[in-house]
């Protein structure tokens, strides 16, 4: 089996293009980096959404708030 | 790559990129050091991870359609022509992958793209894409303390892989519609990086507001000073040197510049026209200096604004430090950013702009000023070696200024901090922005530690050794 175009480095140098594995392979490649691309904003968006409300939720307690704000630096 | 002059030719030009972008990484750790030591203790690890993902978001987006846009725009399209064909800058291009530069795979390329690029795609694009994430970490700074990440990341994507690559194509590319109609000259990037990122920065600062308690009631602002000064300055140290990078990567370092017949091999600038690096550390230097001189003074002595006067001098004088004389470049240096100084504070108690580190007047007052200055100053000048290109004017340069700074980016801060605004993801809730951006993780070790010592109680009772 042979995941590229390269049998041998012994050949004609300026007869070797695309030396990666899977050649031919590139749009799928792309349309898969364009999905994890999208898919991470739209995961980081909702997770820190969460976060925030989760936050909001806790500092409603005053006790946690006033020490937090202590802190203040 | 079969003959020895023209192969050295090929891999010194590979390495010389190579080189700028390893100098160039250390403008985005200037900038992170930077924005940490200006935020107040209960943000950094918010403001540091903020702009640190930079990286990694601008760099897919830049792959996936800013490398394309640079090549496909000069045109506008629909300016001076339509759309540009650029095979070796698709996503999917095998250009855009390991290439030994032989036959191409693809129908799409010829044996000439094959054997342009294949060295040379890779550096030329990383070189480009430091530019990319410079201009988003420009944006990134004047937000802290309030801004979601989330927002923040895509206005990077936006800024960074879109508007940015775009005034680059139209008035960096050697065939780009403003250097040919305009007779646009902003060698080092003046307006085509810091002006738009400045610009873009002050829309967004329009519809973000400011930190809480930046503004008393009467409307006067206070001061929310740097928490870590050393911090502060160490990063601006490496912005300078990082800016080294920067500049050089604005040049090609070997072509023929010799028009007609006859052979003469010279550093161009990015139009391709005749300068040297030797010229470009003159005004470097010149202008850092300048900024510094007057800054110090202006400022009574104040680092953030002395060191940030280094850097919005050497802004100013960018667009033709190829061609100023070192005096020109200093005088440049040291007058604008006084002016921009003046204008930060100006804009911040007229407008209640919260501008946390000065980006705006740092890059965008001094950018536009400083493309507005090269008008003036390489007036006549021929802006490329093309024939039949416009020549320099204070008009074109002018016009080009305005493009950069407000068409391509106040105006699309403007409207889409206004779109995420609408949609709730614009600005961190007030209770979170009160208790501080990290909070979250703070509360979160401070329950985690109070389980740990509880537990080391118990096993010390167990053993009978506590009370």
């Amino acid at each position: 089996m042979r995941t590229g175009e390269i049998a041998s480095w012994g050949g004609t140098i300026t007869d070797i293009g695309p030396m990666y594995p899977f050649v031919g392979w590139e749009m799928v490649l792309t349309l898969v980096l364009l999905v994890f691309w999208v898919g991470w904003h739209v995961l980081q968006l909702r997770t820190e959404s969460r976060e925030y409300r989760e936050d909001e939720e806790r500092l409603r307690n005053k006790e946690v708030m006033t020490r937090v704000l202590d802190r203040e630096g | 790559m079969n003959e020895l002059p023209a192969s050295l030719n090929v891999i010194f030009t590979e390495f010389y990129y190579w080189v700028t972008v390893v100098i160039m990484f250390l403008i985005h750790v200037g900038f992170c050091m930077y924005e940490v030591g200006a935020s107040r203790r209960k943000n950094h690890m918010h403001t540091l991870m903020k702009n640190t993902m930079v990286i990694p978001v601008v760099t897919v987006t830049f792959f996936l359609f800013g490398w394309w846009i640079y090549f496909a725009l000069p045109n506008g399209p629909g300016i001076t022509g339509g759309l540009t064909a650029a095979p070796f800058a698709q996503p999917w291009s095998e250009l855009m992958g390991t290439h030994m530069g032989g036959k191409p795979h693809s129908a799409a390329l010829t044996e000439t793209d094959t054997a342009t690029w294949a060295r040379l795609n890779g550096v030329f694009w990383a070189a480009f894409l430091l530019f990319s994430w410079t201009t988003a970490s420009i944006v990134s700074g004047a937000l802290i303390e309030r801004v979601r990440s989330g927002a923040f990341w895509l206005m990077a994507a936006l800024v960074g892989s879109v508007l940015w690559i775009t005034d680059a194509s139209w008035g960096w590319h050697p065939a780009g519609w403003m250097v040919q109609k305009l007779g646009y000259h902003d060698a080092y990037a003046s307006g085509v990086v810091h002006a738009i990122a400045g610009g873009f920065t002050l829309g967004v600062l329009l519809i973000l507001g400011p930190r809480i308690g930046k503004f008393r009631q009467d409307g006067t602002p206070r001061n929310i000073n740097p928490q870590n000064p050393w911090l502060v300055t160490i990063g601006l140290f490496l912005i300078y040197t990082g800016f080294w990078g920067f500049y050089a990567a604005c040049n090609i370092p070997i072509w023929d510049i010799q028009a007609g017949d006859g052979v003469f091999y010279s550093a161009t600038n990015i139009y391709l026209a005749p300068t040297s690096l030797s010229a470009i550390t003159f005004n470097f230097l010149m202008a850092l200096s300048g900024g510094l001189l007057t800054m110090y003074v202006v400022s009574k002595g104040d680092a953030f604004w002395s060191y940030s006067g280094g850097l919005a001098g050497v802004i100013a004088a960018s667009a033709g430090n190829d061609l100023y004389h070192p005096i020109q470049a200093l005088l440049i240096g040291a007058i604008v950013p006084v002016v921009a100084y003046k204008l930060h504070y100006w804009v911040e108690r007229r407008f209640k702009v919260d501008d946390a580190v000065g980006a705006v007047a740092v890059h965008g007052y001094c950018g536009f000023l400083g493309v507005c200055v090269a008008g003036v100053l390489l007036w006549g000048y021929p802006s490329s070696p093309t024939e039949g290109y416009a020549v320099t004017t204070p008009w074109g340069n002018f016009i080009g200024a305005v493009i950069m700074f407000w068409v391509l980016g106040f105006v699309p801060g403007l409207i889409f901090a206004r779109v995420l605004n609408a949609f709730g993801l614009l600005r961190i809730p007030r209770a979170v922005e009160l208790a501080g951006l990290d909070v979250n993780t703070e509360i979160q070790r401070e329950e985690e530690a109070r389980e740990i010592k509880q537990s080391v109680r118990e096993e010390a009772r167990s053993l009978g050794i506590a009370a």
